[in-house]
């Protein structure tokens, strides 16, 4: 049981930081129809961005606002050069011209940070573990993460359907040529919406670099199930991406941690070890299949 | 055996009675991890291999090292690379197993010398051992065996494994059961590379445990102590010294302190080529050494000797001047068992803390001259 309850946190853990990333994937992809695979070297960046901020001022708090802040501030950039001119281009350039920019952020972030990876500390008030009722010990960072996951969930719900940015967002994802006739600077917009998933991606990096570790290439794994959860969730629905999120990250942990003892009822020890961690590492994998036989466009997807 | 190494002692004395030997340099392909979570391990063999040639003043060995990334496809690629186009006479290098069994066996069949500074896989010292193949550190499960008699000294009888999924993971494994008698809380094999280790800590903390035997080499394994230091379980760590080398100490920190870990060298391990070694690669690195560049350094001091007696040209000659390990090894008495893996002691380390340094000091032998369980296997 405790078992249980500890690993259903740390799948709600791992989903928060999924959809931090997935929700600025997913809403470049609906609103721009973009496919930006660069989205995870902007996570790498955040990542670095708090780990040399905080290493150097000695707070975690600004080491956050910097990763924050460059992450955005690289989208913008990486928007206005080089994304620009790929909206109207079809999937495949796209595709090949950010997988050019995931090449020169890596190769940039080893030229200046260094091959080896960086590790970040805990700031004290974050560090150690707390007693949750129950009895059931768990790390404060790790609550913390899940904290920030919601209170972005939030945020985002608010600002999609309450605010006027979030307006033209949904109508930029309706029809984007009647949105500009009736006078929104499409541009401006295109370039906000990027700034905005990328910061987020941004913060994903650097919650997440604080607990494992800072390294060139520590974004393409994590993009890889960021796609996997915006195609479960449906693209372009950032309800979608949080519903799929926790589905993905409760589904991994549930599976890697539950499979191998279910296995051994059946057989042997160690053949009950080897197929249960084998079948819980693709088990995500066959989610996804199994959602897109049973519906094609995602769960909350609302083109076909 | 014996008679063995006479005669192919008397081949090597002529050969280089009649001048053959030495004469030429020899041209040394390094393939080893420079990137990514591995990186500290192939930096430090790097070093490690580097600051013997350049003590020794060996202008003439030549040394090509290139990054793989900890990818077997890659480091395939360099080997086929540097055998074709460099036309290396020695492969040296590489960290991790898995790359280990892509490279090797490829290497040695088409007459190349390969010198492990680091991956034994149990797959290359039994039947799949080769003439070529040399391992100057360790057969993969030579640390854990002694992790596993240690925690029968220590009383646990309830341990909870982890390691790797991957063949010098699963070598670990074994390696820990062959000596360890008590009974297994948890066996369980995670992603090599992985960094978040919360699933696996909360089956350490359901499974009632008396100790945690863990092998995570590199980032994996800082990846692991930090989340298990906050993670508020206290169930007392063992394992090898992968888990606990110089690098893992400095990011981990106090959470490491106290635990006892097993390796085949120690930086205090009082020798006179340790003693030198710990010296000079401080003086020209500014760091102290991990069992990496111990390893590291002597693979080069190897081939030194062998160059000295033989041409890498004459094939049978080289290889019995390899086979006499007639080398300072930073551990001491060295000696290669019939299938070119090590037999060697296997000691009890510390971590503890120096002045700011975290590191390791001994506090005893694990097991004494030890070899390894697959060398029967082996017919060469």
């Amino acid at each position: 049981m405790m078992l249980l309850s500890e690993q259903v946190l740390n799948g709600l853990q791992y989903g928060m930081t999924l959809f931090l990333m997935a929700a600025g994937l997913t809403l470049v992809f609906g609103v721009m129809g973009l496919i930006n695979l660069a989205h995870g070297s902007l996570y790498m960046l955040g990542a670095f961005a708090c780990a040399w901020v905080a290493g150097a001022t000695g707070s975690f708090a600004l080491g956050l606002i910097a990763s924050l802040s460059a992450a955005a501030a690289a989208g913008a950039l990486v928007e206005v050069v080089v994304i620009r001119r790929l909206y109207a281009r079809d999937h495949l350039e796209q595709v090949l011209a950010t997988f050019a920019l995931i090449l020169v952020f890596s190769e940039g972030a080893r030229w200046v940070f260094g091959s080896f990876p960086l590790y970040l500390t805990l700031p004290s008030a974050l560090s150690g573990a707390v007693m949750l009722p129950g009895g059931l010990q768990y790390p404060l960072f790790r609550l913390a993460i899940i904290g920030v996951g919601v209170a972005v969930a939030v945020g985002l719900w608010l600002l999609i359907s309450r605010t006027r940015l979030g307006i033209r967002i949904r109508a930029g994802e309706a029809d984007r040529e009647m949105v500009a006739a009736l006078g929104v600077d499409i541009a401006r917009l295109y370039t906000a919406v990027f700034a905005l998933g990328a910061a987020l991606a941004g913060l994903a990096g650097a919650l997440v670099g604080t607990i494992q570790s800072v390294q060139v290439g520590m974004g393409e794994p994590v993009l890889i199930l960021a796609f996997v959860v915006i195609v479960i969730g449906g693209i372009g629905s950032i309800k979608g991406a949080f519903v799929a999120a926790l589905l993905v990250g409760l589904t991994d942990a549930l599976g890697k941690a539950l499979l191998p003892s279910l296995f051994a009822r059946v057989m042997e020890v160690s053949a009950a070890n080897g197929i249960g961690t084998a079948l819980g590492s693709m088990l995500i994998y066959i989610l996804m299949a199994g959602v897109l036989i049973w519906r094609p466009q995602g769960l909350y997807g609302a083109r076909a | 055996m014996k008679s063995r190494h006479i005669l192919l002692g008397t081949i090597a004395a002529v050969a280089l009675g009649a001048g053959a030997a030495t004469a030429e340099g020899i041209k040394v392909g390094m393939i080893t991890t420079l990137s990514g979570g591995g990186a500290g391990l192939g930096i430090d063999v790097r070093d490690g291999f580097n600051l013997a040639l350049k003590r020794a003043g060996a202008t003439d060995v030549e040394v090509i090292v290139e990054d793989d990334q900890q990818k077997p496809d890659v480091a395939v690629q360099i080997a086929d690379k540097m055998i074709q186009s460099d036309q290396v006479d020695v492969l040296t290098g590489i960290i991790w197993s898995n790359l280990a069994m892509a490279v090797v066996p490829a290497a040695v069949a088409q007459g190349k010398f390969y010198l492990s500074p680091n991956a034994g896989p149990s797959a290359l010292a039994g039947a799949g051992c080769n003439q070529n193949y040399f391992n100057v550190a360790w057969q993969n499960d030579n640390l854990h065996e002694a992790a596993g008699a240690y925690a029968n000294s220590a009383g646990y009888k309830n341990s909870f494994m982890l390691a790797p999924n991957y063949p010098a993971g699963t070598d670990a494994i074994t390696g820990y059961k062959r000596f360890y008698e008590g009974a297994a809380a948890g066996e369980v094999y995670t992603q090599l590379g992985q960094t978040d280790y919360a699933v696996e800590i909360g089956q350490i903390r359901a499974s009632g445990a008396d100790s945690v035997f863990f092998f995570l080499p590199g980032g994996m394994g800082i990846a692991f102590m930090k989340q298990y230091a906050e993670s508020g379980v206290d169930i007392p760590l063992i394992g090898p010294a992968f888990s606990f080398d110089q690098n893992i100490l400095q990011a981990v920190g106090d959470a490491a302190l106290g635990v006892r870990n097993t390796s085949q060298w120690n930086k205090d391990l009082d020798n006179e080529a340790n003693t030198a070694f710990v010296e000079a690669f401080q003086a020209e690195y500014g760091r102290l050494p991990s069992l990496y560049a111990s390893q590291g350094y002597d693979t080069a001091n190897l081939l030194l000797s062998a160059k000295a007696k033989a041409d890498v040209a004459d094939q049978d000659a080289f290889r019995a001047a390899l086979e006499a390990a007639d080398f300072a090894s930073t551990r001491g008495e060295f000696r290669f068992g019939p299938n070119h893996h090590p037999i060697q002691d296997i000691y009890v380390r510390e971590v503890v803390k120096e002045g700011d340094i975290y590191t390791n000091k001994l506090v005893g032998v694990a097991l004494e001259d030890r070899g390894d369980a697959y060398a029967e296997e082996c017919k060469m």
